[in-house]
């Protein structure tokens, strides 16, 4: 990837869409490979949690959706500051390709989230800073969605929704501080969310097994996404048309 | 090495069963799903695009 | 480059005037959606008093939020928008003039109203004094992100409730910090820091949101 002319080449859709379709089967592969050893280290030999019991065990799929969550946005409002500033095509393709899985991811962390607080702190919800957040978070996605897909014309779309994503990365952090800032004044029952429990090896080898999973199914799944747009959207150039008469490879 | 000394406990895992395994159970399913619906929705794009290239060729044969 | 400002400010004013309906009826939403909640909670004054910041806050994003979608609307429809964009000064300063005119019968009136609606929920002098400081200060802020939104979804169908959509998620720390200062005077802390993290919060609303909406126009004239 240090060979600028190669970067530029694939940031074309005609020689990208190839090179995407190739790589997807690998990463699929390595989310599944991924998977399973994260899945076996955290679920079968990592050992009970001394403060949690068994019920520690979600942070296996909660930590990586989480942290997925927020890596999406920022890559998508990465994405949207390379199509604003050098107006290439390929970037808003990737930023909506993206936003999909970003935002079940949002809503995964959510919901393991609530299913771990049930029982560690007897509520579903509480109105942590980190919680609220990630709700907001997912308010976000669900605009920017909203957003492009209310846009007919895609070249449009792309930049209005770009736009949306670079105001979003902005306010992201204003939006958390202040967030934290009101929980703070607002903290009824004492539930801190900060300190984290003292992990075992095995259970942080489970962990990064797991978010390497996340990252690697994300990236398989928004690929595939991205292959599709690039059909639709360049569907009257003469590499679509080859491309349809072959196999769709 | 492996933790559980039986099936059952494993499922049952340590009382924490519907929690832990509601987590897992949804994130599986999302992560089953949104796969084929994206490839679902791929084939009919291409579908589509190719019964509309065939239908642009006979006009202009 | 203040001239260019003013006579946008002057023209919004004089357009609006024109349409004083729109003002009025925005003004009685606020006023209405307020006083639905005594009747939905019930008339405790202590409970009302400690909900009334929250709600008072909330119908008035509610409410500025109304008139947003007409906030350049109307200019596009009859191509003035296209005939600024083309002008040689910044964009971002016309929508600047804009969001000012915006605020002055939007954000503005509100502040006069939410006094007296606030002796609704039995708030005290101080509170009151504090609520209406924390409405002044934090509306520009509500009126210039909105602005972004405004921009974002010109022209688009089902514009209003995607503008809602959009711009909701980020009101919310004006929202936090506004209703926090009405907040912390009734619970005896002193709303001084909110109220300087919310003319913070405006500052950098005003200074930075009329450009990027000026961004989003020139993408929806394109």
């Amino acid at each position: 990837m240090t060979d600028r002319f190669n970067i530029y080449r694939y940031a074309a859709p005609s020689a990208f869409y190839p090179l995407a379709g190739a790589m997807v089967p690998w990463f699929a592969a390595a989310a599944v490979l991924f998977g399973l050893a994260g899945l076996w280290l955290g679920m079968l030999v990592a050992p009970t949690d001394f403060q949690q019991g068994e019920g520690y065990r979600i942070i296996f799929i909660h930590v990586p959706a989480s942290w997925m969550s927020m890596f999406i946005y920022l890559v998508m409002a990465f994405w949207a500051a390379i199509g604003l500033a050098f107006n290439t095509r390929l970037s808003g393709m990737m930023a909506q390709a993206l936003a999909p899985t970003g935002a079940l991811m949002a809503f995964l962390s959510l919901w393991t989230g609530a299913l771990w607080g049930k029982p560690m702190w007897g509520t579903w919800w509480v109105w942590d800073a980190r919680l609220t957040s990630e709700l907001i978070l997912l308010f976000l996605y669900i605009g920017y969605m909203a957003l492009v897909a209310a846009i007919d014309d895609p070249r449009r779309a792309d930049k209005a929704g770009g736009l949306l994503l670079l105001v979003g990365v902005v306010n992201i952090p204003i939006i958390y501080f202040s967030v934290k800032w009101w929980n703070t004044l607002h903290q009824g029952a004492s539930v801190s969310l900060t300190k984290s429990p003292s992990m075992a090896a095995t259970m942080l080898w489970g962990m990064l097994l797991m978010a390497l999973c996340f990252w690697m199914y994300s990236i398989a799944v928004a690929l595939i996404r991205v292959r599709t747009i690039m059909l639709e959207r360049e569907r009257n150039t003469d590499w679509v048309r080859e491309t349809l008469e072959g196999d769709g490879k | 090495m492996i933790h559980w000394n039986s099936f059952s406990e494993f499922l049952a895992m340590g009382g924490y069963g519907l929690y832990v395994w509601g987590s897992f159970g949804v994130t599986a399913l999302i992560l089953a799903v949104e796969p084929i619906v994206v490839a679902r929705n791929r084939n009919n794009t291409i579908a589509r695009l190719k019964r509309q290239l065939r239908a642009e060729r006979r006009i202009t044969e | 480059m203040l001239r260019i400002v003013t006579a946008v400010v002057a023209r919004d004013l004089r357009l609006a005037m024109r349409r004083q309906a729109d003002i009025v009826s925005a003004l009685f939403f606020f006023i209405i959606v307020v006083s639905l909640f005594p009747l939905g909670i019930g008339p405790e004054p202590d409970l009302l008093r400690k909900l009334a910041p929250g709600v008072l806050w909330v119908a008035a994003l509610l409410a500025t939020m109304l008139s947003l979608p007409r906030l350049f609307a109307d200019d596009h429809r009859d191509g003035t928008l296209e005939q600024l964009a083309l002008a040689p000064h910044p964009l971002g300063l016309v929508v600047t003039g804009k969001v000012i005119a915006h605020w002055l019968v939007s954000g503005l009136p509100l502040a006069v109203l939410a006094p007296v609606l606030g002796l609704q929920f039995d708030l005290s002098t101080e509170a009151l004094v504090v609520l209406t400081a924390s409405i002044l200060i934090g509306t520009p802020a509500l009126s210039g992100i909105g602005g972004i939104g405004a921009a974002l979804t010109l022209g688009l169908r089902g514009g209003g409730v995607l503008l809602s959509l959009l711009v909701l998620p980020l009101y919310i720390p004006v929202l936090i910090f506004g209703a926090g200062a009405v907040d912390a005077t009734v619970s005896g802390l002193g709303g001084e820091a909110h109220l300087s993290l919310l003319a913070a919060l405006t500052l950098a609303a005003l200074g930075f949101a009329p450009w990027a909406a000026a961004a989003a126009l020139r993408i929806a004239l394109e």
